[in-house]
């Protein structure tokens, strides 16, 4: 029954990832003049024979449907264009950024996700107290503030006012630490930038925890550990919290393309480089290949981490059986 | 009127109402209370707050940060409600179909909708946006865009529940036909869920939008909270209030929408509260 889930998820994921092309394909037709436009302008010169010479090399000439399965075709062997400005393969210029983007992107998860169960447990254990209230007060405050803002006061307050932390970069420049010192300096440069990303989760955890905690308190199983005499501390680990978390597996996977969202906000503010400063500088110089490759990739990336998920908590919880 | 009072009982909503006029009122206000436009040189650059005539000091060139605060607060509140009502638009027409109708319909736009929630949208937006040229009505249409699934999703469920009740069933009894019904029968019951999230969206706008501007994707014309703070990085070293001032104004207004969201959610919903 779970291998029947199993391969119905799968094939979502793989529709998806073709519904994104399409989607592409759709939004390249969307800016004004097309690919031969550009490429004339980059020329600087264009007569009527050059731009038919350019446009039947690429087949703009030909009808939509054709250049539509070009198009899948192209992707499909991972081919998603030339940037206009480095004059590299999307794909390679995507790939190299990509590490750091998931270095920092798994950094913030654990960060959200270890704070927020710890903060959402404290809050559950007195529902109303002074302690719930201010968790809850967070979570709103972080749902208002502007994740790139909340990375410069973080920059003001620990690199400029206190100079505790390194405001920008991966690692320091010129300098040439290898092995376990270069690690370290790698750590120091990814704690501001990590929990800045990490904050607006760790709220919505927290106050997901604390809910999840509170309904399952109330069940039977619960009243039952208690009743065979369990202490209060070994009911909250090993029965409440532990089911409490089944769920948040889920919204993990349901929060990976705000992570993402994020990520390229405050890569920019923190010059991290990774995909979300690739992503910056390919608005600024125009390279609409690279642009639209970055949404591919994330794209794809990011259902495949819900399919993780969700094959993760049909395995975690036993009342799953064939979904939806 | 029971509506009224109780949404007025909250401390916190009345607190983001209160909030939220005072803003509304500053961005009408704006060209009437400065005599120049905020992209106008009034002095010397980077100014501190209370300087002589700079309430809120100046920025990287020399303008006056206070007029381009109050001008901010227009972009906000425009994009804001404007891609919102966009996308209740497209919500409810859809949401209300697929709901009243079912079938492959539904099943298509609850796909759609599941999609969205799956695909890194700022992403999306940042090559809409981009492709279409930053300008005012490319964030409004972009933003609807990627939000309109939220408010569909909502208007669905609500068709679901409400389409098969008995006052539905009595209404196609004396013949009214399905547009109707949905506008006269189902929709004003189906109502305050969406009110509740279309005024949490109007927030989220708002932050979205300050993330395009601050990215360089807003409408290079025009002044904006957002658009502020990424003129601000190059002097927030030396100039604290060029970042923070217009980062406060973003986080007191979407939290005082988020609040009057609340409050509407508890006025609305009496039952929920516990």
């Amino acid at each position: 029954m779970k291998l029947g889930y199993i391969a119905m998820r799968l094939v979502k994921t793989v529709l998806i990832t073709v519904a994104v092309v399409l989607l592409s394909f759709f939004l390249i037709r969307m800016v004004p003049g097309d690919a031969a436009t550009v490429m004339a302008g980059q020329a600087g010169y264009a007569d009527e024979a050059y731009m038919k010479g350019l446009r039947a090399e690429y087949g703009l000439d030909q009808p939509l449907p054709v250049q539509l399965w070009r198009y899948v075709e192209k992707v499909a062997q991972g081919d998603l264009g030339t940037s206009y400005v480095r004059r590299q393969p999307v794909v390679s210029v995507i790939l190299e950024r990509l590490p750091n983007t998931l270095l920092l992107n798994a950094f913030a998860l654990l960060v959200a996700a270890a704070g927020g169960i710890w903060l959402g447990s404290v809050a559950a254990r007195r529902p109303g107290s002074a302690g719930d209230s201010a968790v809850t007060v967070l979570a709103m405050l972080f749902y208002a503030v502007p994740q790139f803002w909340l990375g410069m006061m973080m920059v003001l307050v620990f690199a400029v006012w206190f100079h505790l932390l390194p405001p920008f970069g991966i690692e320091t420049m010129g300098s040439d630490l290898t092995g376990l010192a270069r690690l370290g300096d790698v750590a120091q440069h990814m704690i501001l930038p990590g929990v800045t990303l990490a904050l607006y989760f760790l709220a919505s955890y927290a106050r997901l925890t604390r809910t999840a905690m509170i309904d399952v308190a109330d069940q039977d199983f619960v009243k039952t550990a208690r009743a065979k005499g369990l202490t209060e501390r070994q009911v909250s680990r090993r029965h409440i919290l532990r089911n409490a978390l089944i769920p948040l597996v889920t919204y993990a996977g349901l929060q990976a393309s705000l992570l993402v969202g994020g990520s390229v906000l405050v890569e920019n503010v923190f010059s991290w480089p990774g995909i979300g400063t690739l992503a910056f500088q390919a608005v600024w110089s125009r390279d609409n290949p690279l642009l639209l490759g970055i949404f591919i990739v994330t794209a794809i990336l990011v259902s495949l981490f819900n399919l993780i998920t969700d094959i993760a908590y049909s395995l975690v919880d036993p009342r799953v059986e064939l979904g939806r | 009127m029971n509506f009224a009072r109780r949404f007025f009982a909250s401390p916190p909503a009345v607190f983001g109402f209160a909030v939220f006029l005072v803003v509304v009122a500053i961005a009408l206000a704006a060209p009437f209370l400065f005599a120049r436009g905020p992209l106008s040189i009034v002095g010397m650059p980077l100014l501190p707050p209370g300087s002589p005539g700079l309430l809120a000091g100046s920025d990287v060139i020399g303008r006056d940060m206070a007029v381009g605060l109050a001008y901010g607060a227009r972009i906000s509140l425009l994009v804001g409600i404007a891609s919102t009502c966009c996308a209740v638009g497209i919500g409810l027409l859809l949401g209300a179909t697929a709901g009243y109708y079912g079938g492959w319909l539904d099943d298509l736009l609850m796909r759609v909708t599941e999609f969205f929630q799956i695909i890194p949208t700022f992403v999306l937006l940042m090559v809409l946006v981009a492709f279409l040229q930053p300008s005012l009505g490319s964030a409004v249409i972009g933003i609807a865009l990627i939000t309109w699934p939220q408010v569909a999703r909502v208007v669905r469920g609500q068709f679901l529940s409400l389409r098969s009740r008995e006052f539905v069933e009595a209404a196609r009894v004396i013949g009214m036909g399905d547009v109707r019904i949905i506008v006269t029968q189902i929709l004003p019951n189906a109502l305050p869920p969406i009110v509740v999230v279309s005024s949490m969206m109007v927030g989220n706008a708002i932050l979205t939008e300050s993330a395009l501007s601050f990215l360089g994707l807003g409408d290079p014309n025009l002044m904006s909270w957002g658009s502020m703070i990424g003129g601000s990085r190059v002097a927030m070293w030396v100039a604290w209030w060029t970042t923070v001032l217009p980062g406060l104004c973003i986080v007191i207004t979407v939290l005082a929408l988020n609040f009057i969201g609340d409050g509407l959610n508890d006025a609305l919903n009496p039952r929920r509260r516990g």
